[in-house]
């Protein structure tokens, strides 16, 4: 296992101390009569390497800090930074080539296509990347294999369990090597016992090299993460 | 812009999978919302090809039948009677270089029974005409019974029967000894013809030979109308001085007329009662068209998720677009192959039944299969549109 996770860190960039991510005073609000903040001046950095857990109750901003994080949002005001590249000066497009080509997502619900294999599942995360189709299913296969899928291939995602399918789903986020990979909730449609197995490989993942941010309500998921950034009412309230 | 950010294209292998997942996945959907389409597409296939399909079957008729028959009747003098053939007239216009056959006919005003115990006036509109001995082939009719009339029956009582004359006179058959009661005496009948498309004056005639009228029914020997035929390639010089060879002294009270000028009308006039039905095709399109819209529509709401993935996993706005427009439209072509193959299915069944060759023509399929896809674009369009603009954050949130 740890020697096929290798084989998938060496191709994971930004190995080092520059930082992935960096938020600056982020804000983001809901609404305009009257405005519901989500984020309030949110900063920190996630360096490559790293396993941060953003953790907090419902209703603490952490999914819009995921998807400000992820680029699918744009902050109202503050900086976003992602390998470099500062969000604000980016058009549509090109921030859809940074999601296709330096962010992975892993999803509570999976969202994976029931009437597609797991290989064609995993190799759809390199779809809008610009790889052609043989080497998306020979990435795909790569990166099944390091999440101990490699013997089930040709199933399709009803003949999974959860665990597995979200096996298939962290597959997909790795499969492209990005810069980092925002994982929300992951474990959150999953038993306690199938939950730890996924954090486990989270963590074997982020041993290999990956840069992981999970995005949790659970402390003990949280307390799993050498990271922790706690979040209440769209603020950041401890980063240790 | 920064370099080497921008989102490459999907090649058109992956652009064909994407856009059909909707299709794939939900086939029963895809096929019903289809059927519309398919319908219409059968409908315009279908009448287009049994429309040229009969023109075909028309014009080979008319080529088995000949263009180059003209016949020469006898018009009306300008005091309006009824004008008169010289009898030199058919000898006259086979001098006429590219006539290849020259047959006539000459009129009596004899009435012709089953026998004589029939009333007089029951005479069912037969004619009795004398006709020359080579007529059936130059109008291009056979002898269904008996045999035609011949350099010797042309002198005796015998008579042979139009298609339509011996039906009327309730004769179906020829046996030896059959007589009818024709000009007050008996006439033995020697044979019965097929139809003559091209002379159906011919088919509700009875036929003697021009010597026997003239001895019994009281001919003075003109005739009324001649067949000409003539090399195909010069019917119309033929034609034009036809009137002034039969009758040099008042060509113009000669009638020339072409017979498969009719029947080649009749050909051109085809497909006069198509707009309707391909309005009905139309009318079928445009609910298909509603149902494609309908169905993408739907589609895109329920897939909101998979939206709001592709969104996450780096496909742009335009991508989601030509995505959802791409399955409308491949929705829709499939509609519209399936609605060509139930026409020309149609078409060739049809026009195998009528002994016509099938013809589909590439008007009709290819104007088919564009229209499918113009529905497709059209459909697909409003759905494509709001697939992209839903932000991939609210529709990741709905599950």
């Amino acid at each position: 296992m740890n020697g096929k996770a290798t084989t998938l860190a060496s191709r994971l960039p930004h190995q080092g101390s520059v930082p992935v991510l960096q938020l600056e005073e982020v804000t983001k609000t809901y609404g305009a009569d009257p405005p519901i903040p989500a984020l309030q001046g949110v900063s920190f950095n996630v360096g490559a390497g790293e396993l941060v857990a953003v953790v907090g109750p419902s209703g603490s901003g952490k999914s819009t800090l995921l998807h400000v994080m992820g680029t699918l949002e744009r902050p109202a005001s503050g900086r976003v930074v992602i390998t470099g590249l500062d969000v604000a000066a980016l058009e549509d497009g090109e921030l859809a080539a940074v999601r296709a080509t330096q962010i992975g997502f892993v999803f509570q619900q999976f969202f994976l296509a029931e009437h597609s294999s797991v290989l064609d599942n995993v190799a759809d995360g390199l779809l809008y990347a610009g790889v052609a189709a043989a080497a998306r299913r020979e990435q795909a296969a790569h990166a099944l294999t390091a999440v101990s899928l490699g013997g089930r291939l040709k199933a399709r995602p009803p003949q999974l369990s959860g665990g597995e399918r979200q096996r298939v789903a962290i597959a997909r986020a790795l499969v492209g090597a990005p810069a980092i990979v925002l994982a929300d909730e992951p474990t959150g449609n999953l038993d306690s016992t199938t939950g730890g197995q996924i954090m486990d490989l989270i963590e074997e993942l982020n041993g290999s090299g990956a840069t992981i941010v999970v995005i949790t309500h659970e402390h003990a998921i949280a307390d799993r993460c050498s990271r922790r950034i706690r979040l209440l009412d769209g603020r950041v309230v401890s980063d240790t | 812009m920064h370099a080497g950010l921008d989102s490459p294209r999907l090649s058109l292998p992956d652009l064909a999978r994407v856009a059909s997942v909707g299709l794939r996945t939900r086939c029963v959907r895809a096929a019903l919302s289809a059927l519309g389409i398919a319908i219409g597409v059968a409908a315009i296939v279908a009448v287009l090809g049994l429309s040229a399909s009969s023109q075909a079957g028309l014009l080979a008729e008319i080529d088995r039948l000949g263009t180059n028959l003209l016949t020469v009747t006898n018009g009306q003098t300008l005091f309006g009677q009824t004008a008169e053939l010289p009898l030199t007239a058919p000898g006259m216009t086979r001098r006429i270089g590219p006539v290849t056959q020259v047959q006539y006919t000459g009129s009596t005003s004899a009435n012709v029974y089953r026998s004589p115990y029939i009333p007089a006036v029951n005479t069912n509109g037969l004619a009795v005409r004398a006709a020359s001995i080579g007529l059936p082939h130059a109008v291009r009719t056979t002898v269904a019974q008996g045999v035609y009339l011949n350099a010797a029956t042309a002198r005796e009582p015998v008579a042979v029967l139009g298609a339509q004359a011996a039906s009327l006179l309730g004769i179906d058959r020829i046996y030896s000894g059959e007589r009818i009661w024709l000009g007050d005496m008996w006439f033995y009948l020697a044979g019965i013809l097929n139809p003559a498309f091209l002379a159906p004056e011919i088919d509700d005639s009875v036929l003697v030979g021009f010597p026997a009228a003239e001895r019994w029914l009281g001919l003075d020997g003109h005739p009324t109308t001649i067949y000409v035929r003539s090399v195909t390639s010069q019917t119309a010089a033929v034609h034009s001085v036809l009137a002034a060879t039969a009758d040099p002294e008042a060509p113009n009270e000669v009638d020339v007329s072409q017979p498969s000028a009719a029947l080649t009308a009749r050909a051109d006039a085809q497909g006069a009662l198509n707009s309707l039905f391909l309005g009905l095709g139309a009318v079928s399109l445009l609910v298909g068209a509603v149902g494609v819209a309908n169905i993408m529509l739907i589609g895109v709401l329920e897939r909101r998720s998979e939206i709001g993935l592709r969104r996450s996993l780096g496909a742009t706005k335009g991508q989601i677009r030509t995505q959802f427009l791409a399955e409308a439209i491949l929705l829709s072509l499939l509609g519209g192959a399936a609605g060509v193959a139930a026409g020309a299915i149609t078409t060739i069944v049809y026009a195998h039944i009528k002994h016509w060759s099938a013809v589909v023509p590439a008007t009709a399929w290819a104007g088919g299969l564009a229209a499918a896809i113009l529905i497709g674009a059209i459909a697909g369009l409003l759905p494509a549109i709001r697939a992209a603009q839903l932000s991939p954050t609210e529709a990741l949130r709905t599950v």
